[in-house]
């Protein structure tokens, strides 16, 4: 089962990474672009074939490592989930 | 398998008509891309290895010169410096991140190899035009790959130069130089031996990447090199530290008999050149090869550029102790092969040999060319020239791209990582880097001026070397030898072989004269764009020592002290920034250069700073002899009187050879010393207050010289 | 003063680490490897610079997992001192031994570079040989560097006073310009509440040699080696 996990910056810390590609964008002539956020997407190849199982596991791993839960915040999806 | 094929390989008629004849059959897949690469430019040097023959590359100081993976020269107390530069121009081009990180990472592969702990890196680069809107990409991926390279494996970036010009626009160069330090007596070299000795694979594993980029380096770009992105290499500086570490614990045990990094044409090369240089055979089975894909052809594995994997033979028996240390840093490790006595490679992969050729035909028979010559064309005559204006002049020239401050640069290099560096970049003519646990120092630089090499290439070359010496002696220390990297344009074509062959000719007058003698280099051809070649390029990096790092010194003036010009007063504009910048002409001939002016001047400089009394030294070079005051000044925050001198541009901003600006205590002693030792010196000015007094009385406040020249590069690159 | 010098896969200061503390204390440190759990006998456990792991995931995390750190967050808790330096820093908030997090360098540069640091209470062991409000000089070398805390954690830091140092101007003065990678209150380190614990991004370690450039951050290890002597 595959868990998609995607971690961002929390609302409220700077983003000089997400500013900067905002500013190229700009330049770029998307005008029409606002906020720019910038954050990472793990896929993981995980054993379990229960969705529920499956998604503690994820959620459980971005809480130990794959996030700082101080300055970042996780969304975990479940690939074919929906359709089990 | 044919002719077509064999072109698209880039090997020539004639070359794959020489491979029938070794295989008395035709080539397999793999076998023709083990001769295609290892008879490329790159691997092969056929095109240059006729004139690279004429280097000198003796003295008593020299433990190994060219034809290991890096020079070695012994520096005292039973140590030995390791060093090369080597080029990574191409893969720069195309992913300006990851082909100067990769080119950094292969050159400290080389240094640690021979069993040194690298302590420091540097870098030649050129850019193209400023104006040029690719040229600031190029120059943010480059510094940025160095940094996070350097930076992350933990050598300091102690020095380098930077170079502008348009004739780099398509083709910047990247060339990396490492030096390392090892036990004098424990040098490890390539040369495999020991029949059914085990050969090992270390490091990370293999994969699809710059399949074909020793070949890559020896065509030039085409109008589609954008295109050529997916056979660009992926550096991982954190494995390459593991490595490093790794192998200096493996090689304080006697397990190792021979190392190599698998650079250009990776396992191809590695093996190929191990066993040949043994007179041994080599059997490599490539289901054993870590590997980072799947369904991966024998032609491929041979062939792939991957980066940070190491193969080494083993004592027999060694393998457990090995194992042992490589899975402790969590690095691959595997037995792929061992030696034969065949004097053949043999590859075998999922039960059918894939590749079994003589290793003596294979680089016996290797093509070399006596590529044509031709003379470059006379520069231009210099034309009508303006009135040298000395404030206005000087505030231009330093704010220039070829002279403006590079600490937009240095400061996103790491310096001081390892605790020894003693002058960080900018500090002095030459960084000084001291040896762990002793008194000894390194100096070490890197220098070219493409401009004067190609207006005439023996005398321009000659200059190199004659500046990468003096910019060492400047420092206190004694040179003692060279890396050479020479990068240049298509070799079919006469001019540029004859730009190669006058270069190489003026690097060895210079080298013999100085006792300077070239231990390690690297030759990039090819250099072109659509036809149009780069300026000649022959980066020299030179390596001294000092017995004791506290007699460095640096060039920074400090007040109230004497500003003396030794080695006469210059007058020769041609080829010059100022004539460049401020007459806006390419026009002239280059400095000549007196070897044995710039010998007599620089041991008398070299004893001055010996016996004590030099507090700051730098020598005149690009810009000339006020730029050469300006930076002494800015670096040491002072101002300074100048007093009397001829008004003549030529004494300004000439950029005659062999001449140095010291700053010292007692000037008149100086010229004493000098007059004694029928040196030409003069008295300049004094240092002190806030801004650089001209002999006409016209003032610029330090503030306006260091804002011209601090201006350029985040301008640049932060607008 | 015994010291131990944690090494990871990556790390890359321990050596300039080990000679500032030898030359402090007189006893070379001893170097522990990040698999080790056995940390009796140390005074003081130093996390040094570097790249663990390659700073991959994010600087500091996947070492913050590592074992050594359960035995580091016990020296800890039985009042053990413990110093981290650049990655070092970044390893001991990540593994929550400090607050906040240190983020990429406004400039999105690294930087390398001296810079002048304000030293905000001479009354712990770190800071014992230095006096409160001195300014002195220390390189930087780093990508993240950019201190990052709420608000609360903030003000509770500066009320309880463990702000350690902070980026000044030569002159002692905080501003915007000398405070080059956009930390919170240009906040350069920070101590623990017992004031066992430093994190600092700069690196006095390399600053010890008069030959080196300069001696500023010898008295941070004199300090330690004094207080620690034993």
């Amino acid at each position: 089962m595959k868990a998609v996990v995607t971690v961002m910056l929390k609302p409220g810390v700077l983003d000089p990474q997400g500013k900067a590609i905002g500013q190229a964008l700009a330049h770029l002539g998307f005008g029409d672009v606002g906020e720019v956020r910038a954050g990472k997407v793990f896929e993981l190849e995980l054993a379990q074939t229960d969705p529920v199982a499956a998604r503690n596991a994820a959620e459980s791993m971005a809480r130990k490592l794959l996030a700082n839960t101080v300055i970042e915040s996780f969304k975990v999806e479940i690939a074919g989930a929906a359709t089990p | 398998m044919n002719q077509a094929l064999a072109a698209e390989f880039g090997l020539d008629a004639d070359e794959y008509r020489r491979v029938l004849d070794i295989m008395g059959r035709t080539p397999s897949f793999a076998e023709l891309g083990i001769f295609s690469v290892m008879w490329s430019e790159h691997c092969s040097y056929k095109s240059s290895r006729v004139w690279l023959r004429t280097l000198p590359t003796q003295a008593p100081w020299v433990i190994h010169g060219p034809g290991e993976n890096a020079g070695v020269v012994a520096i005292g107390e039973g140590l030995a410096a390791i060093f090369k530069m080597e080029s990574h121009n191409h893969p720069s081009f195309i992913e300006p991140y990851q082909g100067a990180a990769t080119g950094v990472g292969g050159i400290l592969r080389d240094v640690f190899t021979m069993g040194a702990r690298p302590v420091a890196n540097l870098n030649a680069l050129r850019f193209g035009d400023p104006a040029n809107p690719a040229t600031r990409r190029i120059v943010d991926g480059v510094v940025r790959g160095i940094g996070g390279y350097g930076n992350c494996v933990g050598v300091p970036t102690v020095g380098g130069e930077i170079n502008f010009h348009p004739a780099y626009d398509g083709n910047p160069l990247v060339n990396a130089m490492t030096v390392g330090i090892a036990p004098a007596g424990r040098i490890f070299l390539s040369a495999a031996a020991g029949i059914g000795n085990p050969v090992v694979y270390v490091g990370s594993r293999t994969g699809r990447d710059g399949i074909h980029g020793a070949t890559m380096a020896s065509a030039e770009f085409g109008a589609d090199a954008e295109s050529k992105r997916p056979t660009v290499q992926v550096g991982d500086p954190f494995v390459e530290k593991l490595l490093i570490e790794a192998c200096l614990e493996l090689m304080a045990t006697d397990a190792i008999v021979a190392i190599q990094d698998m650079g250009a044409a990776g396992l191809t090369s590695s093996s190929v050149e191990m066993a040949g240089k043994g007179g041994v055979g080599i059997e490599l089975d490539l289901d054993q090869v870590p590997q980072r894909e799947t369904g991966m052809s024998a032609y491929e594995m041979m062939l792939s550029e991957s980066q940070e994997r190491m193969l080494i033979v083993l004592r027999p028996g060694a393998e457990g102790i090995a194992r042992a240390i490589f899975e402790k840093w969590e690095l691959d490790f595997a037995v792929i092969g061992h030696l034969t006595g065949t004097g053949r490679i043999v590859v075998r992969h999922q039960g059918r040999i894939e590749a079994d050729i003589p290793l003596a035909p294979l680089a016996d028979q290797a093509p070399l060319y006596h590529r044509p010559t031709a003379p470059s064309p006379p520069p231009r005559p210099i034309g009508s020239l303006p009135a040298a204006r000395l404030a206005e002049d000087l505030v231009r020239l330093v704010a220039c791209p070829d002279l403006a401050s590079r600490a937009w640069v240095w400061d996103q290099y790491d310096s001081t990582v390892g605790g020894q560096t003693v002058k960080r970049p900018g500090a002095a003519d030459a960084a000084i880097v001291r040896v762990d646990g002793h008194r000894l120092a390194l100096a070490l630089t890197t220098d070219c001026t493409p401009r004067y090499v190609a207006a005439d290439p023996e005398a321009g070359a000659a200059q190199a070397v004659a500046e990468a010496w003096r910019n060492i002696t400047a420092t206190g220390a004694r040179p003692l030898a060279i890396t050479d990297n020479m990068n240049f344009g298509n070799p079919e074509k006469p001019v540029v072989m004859g730009q190669f062959a006058g270069a190489v000719a003026g690097i060895a007058r210079a080298c013999i004269a100085l006792d300077f003698p070239v231990v390690s280099g690297n030759v990039s051809l090819y250099n072109e764009t659509a036809g149009s070649p780069i300026l000649p390029t022959p980066a020299i990096g030179g390596l001294g020592v000092l017995a004791d790092a506290a007699q460095a010194v640096g060039l920074a003036a400090a007040p109230g002290q004497d500003l003396v010009l030794l080695g006469g007063d210059p007058s020769h504009l041609g080829q010059s920034l100022w004539l460049r910048e401020i007459a806006g002409q390419e026009a002239g001939p280059p400095p000549p250069v007196d070897l044995a002016a710039e010998r007599r001047h620089g041991d008398f400089v070299r004893a001055r700073i010996a016996a004590g009394g030099v507090a700051a030294c730098h020598d005149v070079a690009d810009g000339g002899l006020l730029v050469a005051i300006g930076e002494m000044l800015l670096a040491g925050d002072t101002g300074a009187v100048l007093g009397p001198a001829p008004d003549a541009a030529g004494f300004w901003f000439g950029e005659d050879q062999a001449r140095y600006v010291l700053a010292v205590a007692d000037g008149a002693a100086l010229l004493a010393a000098a007059q004694a030792a029928g040196i030409p010196a003069r008295l300049l000015g004094r240092t002190g207050g806030e801004g650089l007094t001209l002999p006409d009385g016209a003032t610029i406040s330090l503030a306006t010289l260091r804002s011209a020249h601090e201006r350029f590069f985040p301008a640049l690159m932060e607008s | 003063m015994r010291a131990g010098i944690v090494v990871f896969p990556g790390i890359n200061r321990e050596r300039d680490m080990a000679i500032a503390l030898e030359r402090a204390s007189g006893r070379a440190p001893r170097m522990v490897w990040h698999r080790e759990t056995d940390l009796q006998g140390l005074d003081l456990i130093v996390i040094p610079g570097g790249f663990s792991y390659g700073d991959y995931l994010r600087c500091g995390a996947m070492a913050a997992q590592s074992p050594v750190m359960e035995s580091i967050r016990a020296h800890a808790t039985r009042g053990g001192h413990v110093l981290g330096v650049c990655n070092g820093f970044q390893i001991l908030v990540e593994s929550q031994l400090l607050p906040g997090a240190l983020l990429r360098n406004a400039s999105l540069r690294f930087l390398s570079m001296d810079c002048h640091l304000r030293v905000e209470r001479a009354d712990t062991d770190f800071t014992a040989h230095y006096q409160r409000g001195q300014v002195i000089r220390a390189p930087m070398a780093h990508g993240d560097g950019n201190y990052f805390a709420d608000d609360a954690t903030l003000d509770r830091l500066e009320g309880e006073g463990l702000v350690a140092f902070r980026y000044v101007a030569p002159d002692g003065s905080v501003t915007a310009a000398a405070n080059r990678n956009g930390s919170a209150r240009s906040i350069a380190g920070i101590l623990s509440p017992n004031r066992r614990i430093l994190g600092l991004m700069p690196h006095p370690e390399d600053l010890v040699d008069p030959l080196l450039g300069g001696t500023d951050g010898a008295p941070l290890f004199e300090g330690l080696a004094a207080s620690l002597a034993a």
